[in-house]
């Protein structure tokens, strides 16, 4: 099955970030497709290439950028979300690409579910 | 994408505006959703209906007042707009407070509302 | 359907919309700071077993176990891991986040 995700959160603040991150991992091991990661609203903070987190702590920037390199999985953060909060082409880790909202509805009519994970 | 794709979307609005920029952002996303002509519905539950109370004044917050788009809603042919009965109820408001024709149904019915639904998306 | 609730009982009212619209027959899956309605003595463990009767309620095992909670599931009340959401997802035909 084909399936779409929405974060809307930040990473480290809440947990909605992990539990889509975990929920992403969990579907591809069973055998289905993430049709498409969309950041919104302080999700968008997901992406943000200059996140340090200490070292004993889970890097959530980098988790998605290996996902999306291992498994080729859209990471697609919302262009006005993002210029709102400071994310750009020139702080955008790798893996994510910066587009429209339409592409929350595409993908909202393209895959079979559509999961929401937000505060 | 297919054209004859058309499914029915629902956005889920429980916040209230201002506090949060969630009910603006939202709002966002169904203006360009109108775009794809898909069968859109919006519903307010909780403090979601505070979105439609008239008379947003925010000059004194220095913030964007957003209540007018509600009003375009219909130019863009979103025009079912749902409202939770008793969050008008438990919030001393009416049907007359909101700023834009909705029809007022219980929790029990937007929930088979609900059921109907290809997507649900809240934010 | 599925109903997924991610905030605790106590500190917001997401349990009780959530309940209050979701049709008998439904699935509901708490995760996050939503796993505290399903443990003992938690003042909605009633309002939850209660529901039990009509809806398929599960918990995020992971989520319980990180809260301390792995051994206070109220009884009745099932866990679920991430590939058991996953299932969740794909057998219904669509889902609702009550954030």
């Amino acid at each position: 099955m084909n399936i779409g995700i929405l974060v809307n959160e930040g990473p480290y603040t809440h947990e909605a970030s992990d539990s889509a991150y975990q929920f992403c991992k969990a579907a591809l091991a069973s055998g289905h497709q993430i049709q498409r990661v969309f950041f919104y609203h302080d999700g968008v903070n997901n992406a943000s290439r200059l996140t340090e987190p200490p070292q004993d702590d889970r890097h959530i920037v980098n988790r998605w950028s290996k996902l999306a390199a291992d498994h080729k999985v859209d990471l697609v953060v919302c262009v006005a979300a993002a210029l709102r909060r400071g994310i750009k082409d020139e702080n955008l880790a790798a893996g994510f690409r910066i587009s429209g909202l339409g592409q929350l509805i595409e993908s909202s009519i393209q895959a079979d579910r559509m999961v929401t994970f937000g505060d | 994408m297919s054209e004859a794709t058309v499914k029915k979307i629902m956005y889920v609005n429980r916040k209230a505006p201002y506090g949060t920029i969630y009910a603006l952002e939202s709002l966002e996303v169904v203006l360009i959703a109108a775009a794809f002509d898909q069968d859109v519905s919006l519903v307010f539950m909780d403090d979601g209906v505070y979105q439609l109370k008239k008379g947003h004044q925010t000059k004194g917050i220095e913030t964007k007042n957003f209540q007018p788009t509600y009003r375009a809603l219909d130019d863009y042919d979103v025009n079912k707009l749902y409202v939770e009965k008793e969050a008008l109820e438990a919030r001393g408001l009416s049907e007359e407070d909101m700023c834009v024709p909705v029809e007022v149904l219980s929790a029990a019915e937007i929930g088979k509302l609900m059921e109907q639904q290809d997507v649900l998306l809240s934010f | 359907m599925l109903h997924i609730v991610n905030k605790s009982p106590l500190e917001r009212n997401t349990l009780d919309s959530c309940l209050a619209a979701a049709q008998p027959g439904a699935a509901l899956l708490l995760i996050e700071d939503g796993v505290y309605a399903a443990t003992r003595g938690n003042r909605a463990e009633g309002k939850l077993r209660a529901a039990a009767q009509r809806l398929d309620i599960y918990v995020l095992a992971p989520d319980l176990d990180a809260r301390g909670m792995g051994q206070s599931l109220a009884e009745g009340i099932k866990t679920t891991d991430y590939a058991g959401f996953v299932e969740l997802v794909t057998k219904h035909k669509n889902c609702q986040s009550w954030l």
